[in-house]
């Protein structure tokens, strides 16, 4: 379909020691509905791992994306295959969106072998080829991530690295380490603050002396996005990677934004704020609602359409949940394999009794 | 030929740049400044920054990123000035480069060496003073390697760069300007040992000695001390922690029925109470006419004073006493 111009919300963007980008953003009809039909995929996907959790067949920790499908779905538009995602552990959408399949991440949550990493990393652990993780560790993927945007460098790729975290990461040494690195060596990377208000339970305002995490990079700019208005992100993410390809170096970029659910499945999210705040996002800044606004404002699609598109993601999702659920739990075997690459194994791995082991 | 436990891992470095250009070396003072213990001397100016990156003071972060660095292909030697200073990036290390490739099934692959000097050195006191091979040898997903002679250093970290796992490799400062003589063989380019193999360096019939890295050298005074005795012990170098090589411990028990493991970490929890164990649990403890013995360094953090650090730590004379004992011979 052809390309139009849009014109931005005036309060999409702001800078940090750079202009703000352009509120200029070329779109297309099938690309919007594309990233309409995906966030209501990505919401009916996380609804869906709510409801097995509360069935109890999910087991451990699971962080659900509820509430800012904007940022992966808007992400993915902008970037290429090429280009490298890591995260922390709220992250189901990537490994979908860059390469896996809503059956196989259903199936690792729920531990199974069609699982994306055969069941044996869970929830936190989901990867794909140009999504390298799904890191449980709060920060730890931050240098990780300076690290894939050096490999990138090194090899004279013109490709961005986005590295993500959280509000309550922003606070680890690791993340003003990786920055001070990207910053000194020039790398492509751009160090993406998810803020969502809350590390579990402490507010943004309880946790950071600096609430405004795009400036938190010293020398480094940065951009802070309206996160639940679809294209806002999609327009902050081209100027980013602009910006890295060329050879200007790292930047910041974060992106505001509100998860509806608890922290995780454990927690019911209301004890550190209110019912109406979370009412209030809702039903004022939802990024599903507002790209549905777009759409309807500039007659690109009817209710009625949205409508389907909402059922039709139901509809593949109750599918892919039949499918996980029928997929068998993981051979007893493949506890030994993926431990060290193949044929460059110990010749032995030790059980839990000296004849339980595994020889190779 | 000799060469020196520095100039045989600076060749394996060296040799390992040349063959593959994915291999690059990062850490603090590697370039410039030659590396602060001089393993990496010449670097810099034969492969340029590029690939022997001087870093800021920020292990956590640099070993962060060199593993990142290894999640997208290349070949990192990430080196540490002490492993004193990589508990600062443990968890990058065991949480990261360890665990990655099993949590996404097999996915993500993680080709890494840390390295750097390992256990303690002398006269720097109980912060740089410890030695971390059961720490890493404890951990599922890693290899950890621990060498003792030029020849075991220039095999073993040529074998490390080109393992497709990642590796933690422990020098010991105080052996990198000694000399060992080194076999044609050894000099050449394609000198690789195996990972997960130990080299019996002196055989004897009347007790098996076990020891890694510098304690290699005292259990070789030790076997010395003994043989005047008319004592002829086994002095087997472990060279790998993990993969341990029980087969080649357990072999030797059943020629000389005694066992004594040398090491100079901590007692509890070490690499001889795993040897110990791993000995008792299988048919080799039906050969042993004595008890286990281990000589480790001392529970205590490691003291400065000469003589406090003198007693903190394995030497000859401790090793020969503890081995006369296994042998019930305490005069």
């Amino acid at each position: 379909s052809e390309p139009f111009s849009v014109k931005l919300h005036e309060d999409s963007f702001r800078g940090y020691k750079t202009d703000a980008p352009s509120l200029d953003l070329e779109v297309t009809k099938d690309g919007l509905l594309k990233m309409y039909k995906q966030m209501a995929l990505m919401r009916r996907m996380e609804q869906a791992a709510d409801s097995l959790y509360r069935q109890k067949l999910i087991r451990g920790f699971c962080h659900l994306t509820i509430g800012q499908e904007a940022i992966s779905v808007g992400m993915e538009q902008a970037l290429t295959r090429q280009d490298n995602i890591i995260s922390s552990y709220r992250t189901h959408p990537f490994a979908v969106l860059r390469g896996g399949t809503v059956v196989s991440l259903l199936g690792e949550l729920l531990g199974r072998q069609c699982g994306i990493s055969k069941g044996k990393g869970g929830s936190m652990h989901v990867f794909t080829e140009s999504f390298q993780g799904g890191h449980g560790i709060v920060g730890a993927q931050v240098p990780l991530g300076a690290g894939l945007a050096f490999a990138a460098k090194y090899q004279e790729k013109p490709v961005a690295t986005y590295t993500m975290y959280g509000d309550g990461a922003s606070n680890q040494g690791q993340v003003f380490e990786a920055f001070n690195m990207a910053k000194l060596w020039n790398l492509p990377c751009v160090f993406v603050c998810e803020n969502n208000k809350y590390g579990m339970g402490t507010s943004a305002e309880r946790s950071s002396s600096n609430t405004e995490y795009y400036t938190r990079g010293d020398k480094i700019p940065g951009i802070q996005a309206n996160g639940m208005d679809i294209l806002a992100v999609v327009k902050a993410v081209q100027h980013t990677k602009d910006w890295v390809v060329s050879g200007n170096g790292p930047i910041l970029l974060e992106f505001v934004t509100y998860r509806y659910g608890g922290h995780s499945m454990s927690d019911p999210g209301t004890t550190y704020r209110t019912r109406e705040e979370v009412q209030r996002m809702r039903s004022t800044q939802d990024p599903i609602r507002g790209l549905q606004r777009y759409l309807e404002e500039w007659g690109l699609a009817s209710e009625e359409e949205l409508k389907r598109f909402d059922k039709d993601a139901k509809a593949q999702v109750d599918q892919a949940v039949e499918e996980a659920k029928a997929s068998p739990l993981p051979e007893d075997n493949e506890l030994w394999t993926d431990i060290y690459n193949k044929g460059s194994e110990p010749s032995y791995i030790r059980g839990r009794e000296r004849e339980e082991g595994h020889h190779f | 030929q000799t060469v020196t436990v520095r100039d045989a891992l600076n060749s394996a470095l060296e040799e390992e740049m040349l063959r593959d250009d994915r291999v690059f070396v990062i850490g603090e003072e590697v370039a410039r400044y030659n590396g602060a213990y001089k393993v990496t001397k010449g670097l810099m100016d034969k492969f340029g920054e590029k690939r022997v990156v001087d870093t800021p003071i920020t292990e956590m972060g640099f070993a962060g990123l060199a593993t990142g660095a290894a999640f997208a292909g290349l070949r990192p030697v990430c080196e540490f000035m002490t492993f004193n200073f990589a508990m600062q990036a443990i968890d990058q290390i065991v949480n990261s480069a360890a665990k990655t490739h099993y949590m996404s099934g097999g996915g993500v692959t993680c080709p890494i060496v840390f390295r750097g000097p390992n256990g303690a050195a002398a006269g720097v006191a109980a912060q740089h003073s410890q030695d971390y091979a059961a720490w890493y040898g404890s951990i599922p997903g890693l290899k950890v390697v621990s060498p003792w002679s030029a020849e075991d250093c220039k095999g073993l970290l040529k074998a490390a760069i080109r393992d497709p796992n990642p590796v933690v490799f422990l020098e010991n400062e105080m052996m990198y300007g000694v000399s060992f003589p080194m076999s044609e063989e050894a000099m050449s380019d394609n000198f690789i040992l195996p990972i997960g193999k130990c080299k019996v360096e002196r055989e004897g019939s009347d007790v098996t000695i076990v020891a890694h890295s510098l304690m290699v050298t005292r259990s070789l005074d030790a076997a010395d001390e003994l043989a005047k005795e008319g004592i002829k012990a086994e002095v087997i170098n472990l060279r790998s922690i993990r993969p341990l090589d029980i087969d080649t411990i357990k072999k030797s028990i059943q020629k000389t029925n005694r066992l004594v493991i040398v090491e100079g970490g901590f007692p509890a929890f070490g690499v001889g109470s795993e040897i110990c164990a791993q000995v008792i649990e299988s048919e080799a403890f039906d050969y042993l006419d004595a008890p286990v013995e281990r000589v480790t360094g001392a529970d205590v953090p490691t003291p400065y004073a000469i003589n406090l650090e003198a007693r903190a730590f394995p030497d000859g004379p401790v090793i020969a006493k503890v081995a006369k004992r296994a042998l019930y011979r305490t005069n």
